[in-house]
């Protein structure tokens, strides 16, 4: 239906609007200001706070602008004397209750309430009662409450119900004794829940972390994009005397709205962790020494001029920027090493060379929400990638039907029809589906107007995830649905791009000789490693990765962080940077390259990571070396693009034999899904969000518990190899029977294997 | 193969009792399926019913078995002064005392003292055996022609004096 426009009038200017849009979007949209607590773009109208009254014709009493459709030949005036007098006495009565702790306050200088104040109130108050009090509530690490503050509009509340799509804060109470809060003690879950402290107009909701770091005024900002997820949310750094002290969205529609993830909004806690390397360090005779830069490039030029090439593994982080992806291949090939990846916790590589130039979404973001039919094969996208869920969510709100196959029941905010299966049952129910043209899940893509199969960060650390892709792209071939990937990290993209597989150089470009995968390198055969922002924690196997490292002769580590575990088997220690203080590039899942400059400096004598890489370069002699900015990497590498489509998901090996005997297990199958908060070294480290991680648990069936006298809380042994870690109980009907939930990524599962692999599970005690 | 009894896990709404889900269900079944919030008013009177408070478990059940958010529950039962949240109120009896203008001026507040000095508690106290809670009314309960006037439970005495309250209260099982 085409939308109808009228014309109304706003303070005697005729203005072009849609019929029945409300007056304050299209006030907004021209540019005329109306002041406003409870509104806000992307949330219901609730009308409660009534800062936005304006005069309207032929109306007696002043109408909220918020909550007033338009309709032709209206007229409002935002400025009369009515208008004002309205906005002064509903000011007036906001500050009834509110105190005038701004200087202690957190919000003070960036406080929509200060701001409405100054502009619509008045210089006195005629209340001179006694204000009321309201106790603080304790929702978590990551909020800070001042509920005293709460002027009540409601804008937590609804966006609790209307974005985060679980309801944790409500208005409790009622008249003057209504407040805001979760009623009983409780932390706020949801994945994206530090936004509600820049929907607080006031500062009842504030960042904990940053709390008392430093007044609004005095922070500076820098624009950066987020490195955790594949969304590449559009973030701004705050640092106040170059520290980073804060970190909050930038709006972008086609990407990030304007919301962030928790994860990234807190993570940069990270940055300034206890585990920095500030100055190059080498290992002697099993003691670590201080090192000048040229000392220690030196010794590292040494070991690689060394190290023979097919006995050497270089293994990145895709997390690492475009531009030290690409630098760190072009180094390594240049010193002739093949075995070059990022692919660290994937597991079947049998299809590599029928791979796309890189995984991709295979639309833009905004578009997943107008799908209508989504088939999700092993993802557990609400933590993976909380904004994309969050797309996927309004599809759902708008009449889309998501559908699941995955190893464990995965929590959503929204209805989703989910199938869970052990891991080596994922193929055979696939199988299922693709063979059964009537199956529901066939069905429902086929009759949707825009359907997408999209394959998770489970299904690509799955032991059958060829076989698995192979399916998933006939499934999307024979209904018309778009075939897509939900990738891993901020830069998994950006990865195949620069040339970080054994098989492909950078844009993709076929080997000759090519090098062999991580997993066939990751042993004690390999005697030397350089690992880029790569930690144990990383592995998919991390069992395995332990024993190759602390085999190796060498093991060059280039990063910001360095932990207790890679000092022992590490022998160089280059200290890199972070997100924060590099320039670089990050490329998302949708293929957006997206450029952001340093926030600030890394400590000490560590030095943006692609600026070592450039100068071991130089040290170890390989030619044509001599980038002197990020900016011309990356336009190197647009030139090698050119022409070259990398947005292509056409996946050519169907049909081949890649369809293979599914893996087996014995014992328990490890259901190793990667926690929220420790996908990456940065994340890690970021304390508030370490608060906010539930006690590492194994989870089990209730039958398998029962059959094994097994109660939830118990102690359960958990051994996996050589290696056996106790943990308490949680009987979890989501687990298929025969399998056993331990996230990867945790300090725990550090030590045992394949986070897809068997383990035997014995009750403790 | 499956000789193992399925532990069925626990769920909060688990707590409801046979009563309180047969006058849930009777609620339920006036409205649409998914529009199960509308028997929200009537699942809390259940519980109240059967235990004179609402406890955070029993709020937890029926947000459970209407399949709502918790807070959603916790706010409703916040609002409306009839439910009470906390376990000292909870009696067999809940006494209402208006003593708003009209009662006032009929001499509510000897009322209320005389209730008072009789059960021995003060108002928001509930006597020891469980018997009596003095619930703190703010609002006027609408019966000024009949003042002066308190409700028990659900039922409005109007007309009061000493000795009409202790006739009243006494016949009280």
């Amino acid at each position: 239906m085409a939308e109808e426009f009228v014309t109304i009038e706003i303070n005697d200017q005729p203005v072009q609007a849609r019929k029945g849009a409300m007056l304050i979007e299209v006030a907004d949209k021209h540019g005329v200001v109306i002041p406003r607590f409870c509104y806000h773009k992307k949330l219901s109208v609730a009308a409660n706070c009534r800062m936005c009254l304006v005069e309207m014709e032929k109306s007696f009493k002043v109408v909220p602008a918020c909550a007033t459709p338009v309709n032709a030949g209206m007229k409002f005036w935002t400025r009369s004397e009515k208008a004002k007098n309205a906005q002064k006495a509903i000011m007036e009565f906001l500050l009834i209750n509110h105190p005038l702790d701004c200087p202690i306050c957190d919000q003070g200088g960036e406080c929509e309430l200060q701001d409405v104040s100054v502009g619509y109130g008045s210089t006195k108050s005629q209340y001179a009662e006694i204000k009321r009090v309201v106790q603080d509530k304790d929702i978590g690490a990551l909020i800070e409450t001042e509920m005293t503050r709460c002027i009540q509009c409601t804008r937590c509340v609804r966006f609790g119900d209307e974005i985060a799509g679980m309801r944790e804060m409500g208005g409790v109470g009622r008249g003057d004794r209504l407040e805001i809060g979760t009623y009983i003690e409780k932390t706020l879950k949801s994945e994206l829940s530090g936004n509600v402290i820049d929907l607080c107009p006031v500062g009842a909701l504030t960042a904990k972390p940053s709390r008392y770091k430093a007044r609004a005024w005095e922070l500076q900002a820098h624009d950066a994009i987020a490195p955790h997820d594949c969304v590449g949310s559009h973030l701004q750094v705050h640092t106040f005397r170059k520290e980073v002290v804060r970190a909050v969205p930038r709006e972008n529609d086609a990407i990030n709205e304007c919301w962030i993830s928790d994860r990234d909004r807190f993570s940069y806690q990270g940055i300034a962790s206890a585990d920095r390397l500030t100055k190059p360090m080498l290992k002697r005779d099993g003691h670590w020494y201080e090192a000048s830069w040229q000392q220690a490039l030196e010794a590292t030029a040494e070991i690689l001029r060394a190290a023979d090439p097919a006995r050497t593994g270089a293994l990145a982080n895709a997390t690492s920027t475009v531009e030290e992806l690409y630098l760190f291949q072009r180094l390594m090939r240049g010193l002739n090493i093949r075995n070059i990846d990022h692919r660290l916790r994937q597991t079947d590589f049998s299809d590599q060379n029928a791979a796309p130039i890189c995984p991709s979404l295979g639309m833009p973001i905004a578009q997943l929400e107008q799908q209508n039919a989504v088939f999700l094969i092993g993802s557990n996208v609400r933590q993976e990638q909380p904004l994309l869920n969050h797309r996927l969510r309004k599809a759902v709100l708008k009449g889309a039907q998501v559908m699941a196959l995955n190893p464990r029941a995965f929590t959503f905010n929204y209805t989703v029809t989910q199938q869970a299966v052990a891991p080596v049952e994922m193929l055979q129910a696939l199988q299922a589906i693709v063979n059964d043209p009537d199956n529901g899940v066939m069905a429902t893509l086929k009759q949707a107007e825009h359907a997408t199969v999209l394959l998770g960060n489970v299904a690509n650390q799955h032991p059958d995830f060829a076989a698995l892709r192979a399916l998933a792209y006939r499934i999307a071939q024979q209904t018309g649905a778009t075939f897509g990937y939900l990738v891993e990290s901020a830069n998994s993209v950006g990865a195949w791009v620069a040339g970080v597989v054994p098989h492909r150089l950078s844009a993709g470009r076929e080997l000759k000789q090519p090098g062999v995968p991580v997993g066939e390198f990751l042993n004690e055969n390999t005697r030397t490693f350089v690992l880029l922002n790569t930690e144990l924690a990383d592995f998919g196997n991390p069992q395995q990765a332990v024993q190759a490292l602390t085999a190796a002769q060498n093991v060059i580590v280039i990063a910001p962080f360095a932990d207790e575990t890679t000092r022992q088997y590490a022998t160089v220690l280059l200290p890199g940077s972070t997100f924060a203080e590099t320039s670089g590039t990050f490329c998302n899942v949708a293929g957006q390259w997206q450029s952001f400059k340093g926030t600030t400096e890394p400590p000490g004598e560590a030095r943006p990571t692609w600026k070592v890489l450039r100068v071991l370069g130089n040290s170890v002699g390989v030619p044509e070396f001599d980038w002197v900015a990020t900016e011309e990497i990356v336009a190197e590498l647009h030139l090698e693009l050119d022409g070259v489509e990398t947005c292509s998901n056409a996946y050519s090996a169907e049909g081949k034999d890649v369809l293979h005997k599914p893996f087996s297990a014995d014992g328990f199958q490890r259901i190793g899904d990667v926690e929220m908060y420790r996908v990456d070294p940065l994340v890690r480290r970021a304390k508030a969000l370490q608060a906010m991680m539930p006690t590492a648990e194994v989870h089990l069936n209730p039958q398998d518990a029962a059959s094994m006298g097994i109660a939830a809380g118990d102690a359960v042994k958990v051994s996996q190899g050589a290696a056996a870690v106790t943990l308490p109980a949680q009987l979890d009907e989501g687990i298929p029977v025969g399998c056993v939930g331990v996230q990867s990524g945790l300090e725990v599962s550090n030590v045992l294997g394949a986070a897809f692999g068997s383990l035997q599970i014995a009750k403790a005690g | 193969m499956t000789e193992h009894p399925i532990t069925m896990l626990k769920r909060k709404s688990d707590l409801l009792n046979h009563h309180e889900r047969a006058e849930i269900d009777s609620w339920l079944a006036r409205y649409p399926a998914d529009k199960k919030q509308s028997a929200l008013l009537a699942a809390l009177r259940a519980v109240m019913h059967e235990d004179h408070y609402l406890s955070r478990e029993k709020m937890d059940a029926v947000a459970d078995y209407l399949g709502l958010p918790e807070i959603a529950v916790y706010e409703v039962a916040s609002f409306y002064s009839m439910y009470e949240m906390d376990a000292k109120a909870a009696a067999k009896y809940s006494i209402s005392i208006c003593t708003n203008v009209s009662c006032m001026l009929c001499g509510s507040d000897g009322i209320l003292e005389h209730i008072e000095s009789k059960l021995g508690i003060k108002l928001g106290e509930s006597t020891p055996d469980g018997k009596f809670f003095l619930k703190v009314e703010e609002e006027c309960l609408a019966a000024c022609s009949s003042a002066p006037m308190m409700q028990v439970n659900h039922v409005y005495h109007t007309h009061l004096t000493s000795e009409k309250v202790d006739e009243i209260l006494d016949g009280l099982e």
